[in-house]
């Protein structure tokens, strides 16, 4: 449990307490709206996959592999053929000629090995968890005893669980052609010369354990036929994407296939993949012509729902003595587990240019190479490649500081972009569009009270007090908004980065509005209303959002790595401002002006000077009935638009974190948290604040909680969350949050996204306090998750 | 198969079961009471919580034969989105949800909490609520949301 000062939590609350009130027109952006989705899903009138249900439909388990690698030599699914309320068992060579290979849209290098992928194995299983064989039956428990009855023989394969194993000689390989997926490899400026001669260097490897997203809704997908097309229900974060990926898998005709995201139940990240079940269910109810559904166990989940993280990374600094930064070096070596899935190689590389973060320097180099192991594939998990590389340098810069003696904060001014050099273009080549780190730096430290708990702390080092406090600093930047599709393509992505958005003004003067973002918890239902209803001046109860569908939201790139708002939001705004320039049109030709005489205001134009006007209500029944239309001007007041952005956005913070670390027991308890975050412009800061908490709680689980565990066999041994550790309400302390505000530049709203923000900057904000606190007693590093034990083994390791 | 009689938010049911079915399955796949969600099979989540004869349980980990004759309330139950419970209204206005797949579960445990500590404190509600785990939110806003809700429900009981 965590203490909190009085004080700034009741600011908190004080600051939140504003009660919902009816809309009028105007002033809906920068609110905190309370959320439309709520009443719903408060009241148990959800729709999660699960929760449908379709006449005769079936349930789909699948029969999964207890070896990391093997052969398999015999699939015997006779014995459940025969039982009572099953209706089918199939191996993977019954589906052999038709399941096609699971997708990779990244290739990112040259070299890159991308590996036949079959949704369910044929010939050979390559992590535990892969699927072997399935059953149908009429509910879940006949299916379920079912698979029992299933025989497999599996010859064994040696299982490759290290990585740096994995690439020495002789190791047993994962696929035929070796065991290196790709490498990469990026240089700016002159490596050599920075390093040469360095008055300062720091050396250091981190390790980013492998983690499982562990949205709390299981995946589950139910597919149907009409005997002529196919509708797939799943609990995805892409249905747009997954449409074109299904239909290139399968070779089923794209305009055949629908996909539907209804409630979807939490993804970050993990619901941004093409999936071997909802492949598999598709082509059951193909075959089958019934209704099939299949929903994870958790169990099954943790195996089979891809891993996050897990990478090695080996950085280097070189600064000069007064601790300005010469040159940056970083290493990688990125666990890719059996196959690459939709991006898998992409992840490690998404953080390529955050490693130089907010800071200058003379030269950077990066290099990856991605290393097949047996064990699940791993891809996009918060952050996605953001954290990994935000941890890194935050980690170091500390140790830099360590090195010279210097206050954490004090090395990185003097070396961060100053507010007044942006925009400024990174060693790595990204432009910052803006940003002001002294700014959200200075409210953050006065919040946290950064001078007083110094004192606090140099006081109970003196003492030799057993409970020792540290003070964690994370300044990050990140790229967001994905992403601009000229750059995507550059990186050789499988797709653009472009977002898609409709306004329809209903005859009685309602607005649909549609989007290409496919939101599961982010509350774009009330964000992209109280964006119409400002544009429009339409009340924000007369607009309803749909989304998740590609039968209504025909076009779309989906949400994932903080786009929505930023390239989505804009959009719909764009739209929106396409319906009023329609609507202008209509206005002055039915009150016989100029387009240019009229001005728009509380949602209605009006003839300057006079008081005859139309309200945007009228116009749009004026253009449902379209009695009198003026030239070119065709009927129904609507419009679509696409966003590409010309540039990522790159929101930035500064999180401080206070640690009290018991040195005999080694239980570290977070005091306190700031977060001071830069997001650009608020659309609801109530909703930007709940990304945030829910964010800084991921980071902070992977400092202190969570680890995926596999051991030498390559058996997962943390399979349920009774062995993965989530954090509950009583793990975690309650965040003092605030933001500073510099408007994004590349894009019209100003905003720059949110969704992984805290969890960027969370990791390394709680293991600097860590090593903070353990710092005078010689130690340097705590491996992550950093439990008790961990940190207990670290001080022992010094006592000897 | 043996037969039972439930009554689950105010309606009686009666039902031929397995003695294998879990409650929570027999209100989600024979009742059709869907807002109750499945989280995880080791009884960690939460997400499953509802109340059997006035206590909270986790309906993964009862079978459907040992409510017979019970009666049981989920978030169906409690209000309907014209008309919440306080606890649900407490959630919608802290922001106390995100993608929602633990708020029906996380609301029943917070009233339930309530009922031996009317007024918690913010830790006697983050230990109160550690059955229940959510990956949205970071908790802040739950726990001020059982606060507003601990307060409501409060008044409510004084001005009655
Ligand atoms: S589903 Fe019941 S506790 Fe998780
Ligand atoms: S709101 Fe998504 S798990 Fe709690």
């Amino acid at each position: 449990m965590t203490e909190l000062d009085p004080g700034l939590v009741g600011e908190q609350i004080a600051e939140s307490d504003q009660i919902s009130e009816p809309g009028g027109t105007g002033g809906e952006i920068g609110r905190s709206r309370r959320r439309k989705e709520d009443a719903r899903l408060l009241t148990g009138h959800t729709r999660w996959t699960d929760n449908l249900v379709q006449p005769g439909m079936l349930y789909v388990m699948f029969l999964r592999s207890p070896m990391a690698h093997a052969r398999i030599t015999r699939v015997d699914v006779s014995g459940a053929r025969g039982l009572p309320g099953v209706f089918a068992a199939f191996s993977g060579q019954d589906f052999a000629d038709e399941q096609g290979s699971l997708p990779c849209a990244w290739p990112v290098s040259e070299d890159i090995v991308i590996p036949d992928h079959p949704p369910m194995a044929v010939s050979e299983v390559r992590y535990v968890g892969e699927a072997v064989a399935c059953v149908v039956a009429t509910d879940r428990y006949r299916a379920a005893d079912a698979l029992e009855a299933i025989e497999v023989d599996y010859e064994p394969l040696p299982a490759v669980v290290d990585m740096n194993d994995a690439l020495t000689e002789g190791s047993p390989k994962v696929h035929e052609a070796g065991n290196q997926a790709f490498t990469a490899k990026i240089t700016s400026g002159d490596i050599e010369a920075a390093f040469r001669d360095a008055p300062v260097l720091i050396d250091r490897t981190y390790i980013q354990q492998r983690l499982i997203p562990s949205a709390m809704e299981p995946r589950a997908v139910l597919a149907s036929t009409d005997g002529d097309g196919f509708t797939l229900w799943t609990s995805t974060q892409i249905p747009h994407v997954l449409r074109v990926m299904l239909a290139v898998t399968t070779g089923i005709p794209e305009h055949k296939i629908r996909v539907v995201a209804p409630d979807v139940g939490g993804g970050f990240g993990s619901k941004l993949q093409v999936t071997a079940e909802e492949v598999l269910c598709l082509l059951l109810t193909r075959r089958l012509g019934r209704p099939v559904k299949w929903t994870e166990s958790r169990s099954e989940g943790n195996l089979t729902v891809h891993h996050g993280r897990d990478q090695i990374q080996h950085i280097r600094v070189a600064a000069e003595s007064d601790g300005r930064i010469r040159g940056l070096q970083v290493d990688l070596l990125a666990d890719m587990g059996a196959y690459l899935m939709l991006v898998t190689p992409g992840i490690p590389m998404l953080g390529a240019a955050l490693y130089n973060a907010i800071y200058k320097m003379d030269a950077y180099e990066f290099g990856c190479t991605g290393v097949f192991t047996t064990k699940m594939p791993t891809d996009a998990y918060r952050g996605a490649g953001r954290p990994e590389a935000t941890y890194a340098i935050e980690r170091v810069m500390d140790e830099l500081a360590a090195e010279l003696g210097l206050d954490p904060v004090e090395v990185r001014r003097r070396n961060w972009i100053r507010h007044e050099e942006f925009p400024y273009t990174t060693i790595a080549g990204l432009t910052y569009d803006s940003g002001n780190y002294e700014a959200a730096t200075d409210r953050a430290m006065a919040l946290f009270g950064y001078d007083k708990l110094r004192a606090e702390q140099a006081d109970r080092r003196d003492r030799g007090d057993p409970v020792q406090l540290g003070i964690g600093v994370s300044i990050y930047t990140e790229m967001c908004g994905l992403a601009p599709s000229r750059l995507l393509g550059e990186s050789n992505y499988g797709a653009g980065g472009w977002e898609h958005g409709t306004i329809r003004m209903l005859p009685t003067g309602k607005v649909e509005v549609i989007t290409g973002t496919s939101p599961h918890g982010q509350g774009h239902v009330t964000a992209w209303s109280q964006i119409v209803a400002d544009t429009l001046g339409v009340p924000f109860e007369d607009i309803t959002v749909l989304h998740g569908d590609t039968a209504i939201s025909h076009k779309g790139m989906d949400t994932y790595g903080s786009r929505s708002l930023v390239v989505g939001g804009v959009a719909v705004l764009q739209a929106c401002e396409k319906v009023k320039d329609k609507a202008r049109k209509l206005a002055a030709h039915l009150l016989e002006c100029s387009p240019e005489d009229l001005e728009f205001a509380e949602g209605a134009f009006q003839v300057r000077g006079t008081d005859s006007r139309k309200t945007i209500q009228e116009l749009a029944f004026a253009a449902f009935t379209a009695h009198s239309l003026p030239e070119g001007v065709e009927a129904g007041l609507d419009s679509d638009s696409t966003f590409d952005p010309d540039n990522y956005s790159f929101p930035h913070g500064t999180h401080l974190c206070a640690v009290e670390v018991d040195t005999e027991t080694g239980m570290s308890k977070i005091r306190s948290y700031v977060a001071v975050d830069d997001v650009g412009k608020v659309i609801n800061p109530l909703i930007v604040d709940g990304q945030v908490h829910g964010g800084i709680a991921q980071g902070i689980a992977q400092a202190l909680y969570e680890e995926a565990v596999y051991d030498a066999e390559g058996n997962l041994l943390t399979t349920t969350m009774a062995d993965y550790l989530l954090p509950s309400a009583a793990d975690l302390p309650t965040f003092v949050t605030d933001r500073t505000e510099t408007p994004a530049t590349s894009n019209p709203l100003g905003v720059k996204g949110v969704g992984e923000a805290g969890t960027i900057a969370s990791t390394p904000a709680v293991v600097n306090a860590i090593v903070d606190a353990l710092r005078p007693r010689g130690i340097h590093d705590v491996q992550m998750p950093c439990t008790p034990e961990r940190v207990w083994r670290a001080l022992e390791g010094v006592r000897r | 198969m043996p037969r039972i009689t439930v009554t689950v938010d105010g309606v009686g049911y009666e039902e031929e079961v397995e003695p294998r079915l879990l409650l929570v399955h027999l209100l989600r796949e024979r009742l059709g009471k869907t807002g109750t969600p499945v989280g995880c099979d080791t009884s960690n989540c939460g997400a499953c919580t509802v109340m059997l004869d006035g206590k909270t349980v986790k309906s993964c980990s009862v079978l459907a034969v040992q409510a017979d004759g019970c009666d049981i309330v989920t978030i169906e139950g409690l209000g309907s989105p014209g008309s919440m419970h306080p606890m649900q209204r407490a959630f919608h206005e802290e922001h106390a949800l995100q993608c929602g797949y633990c708020t029906p579960g996380m609301v029943m445990a917070a009233i339930d909490l309530l009922r031996d500590t009317p007024d918690p404190s913010e830790e006697a509600i983050r230990e109160g609520l550690e059955g229940n785990l959510c990956r949205c939110t970071g908790y802040c806003n739950i726990v001020r949301a059982v606060r507003r809700g601990a307060q409501e429900m409060g008044q409510a009981v004084k001005s009655s």
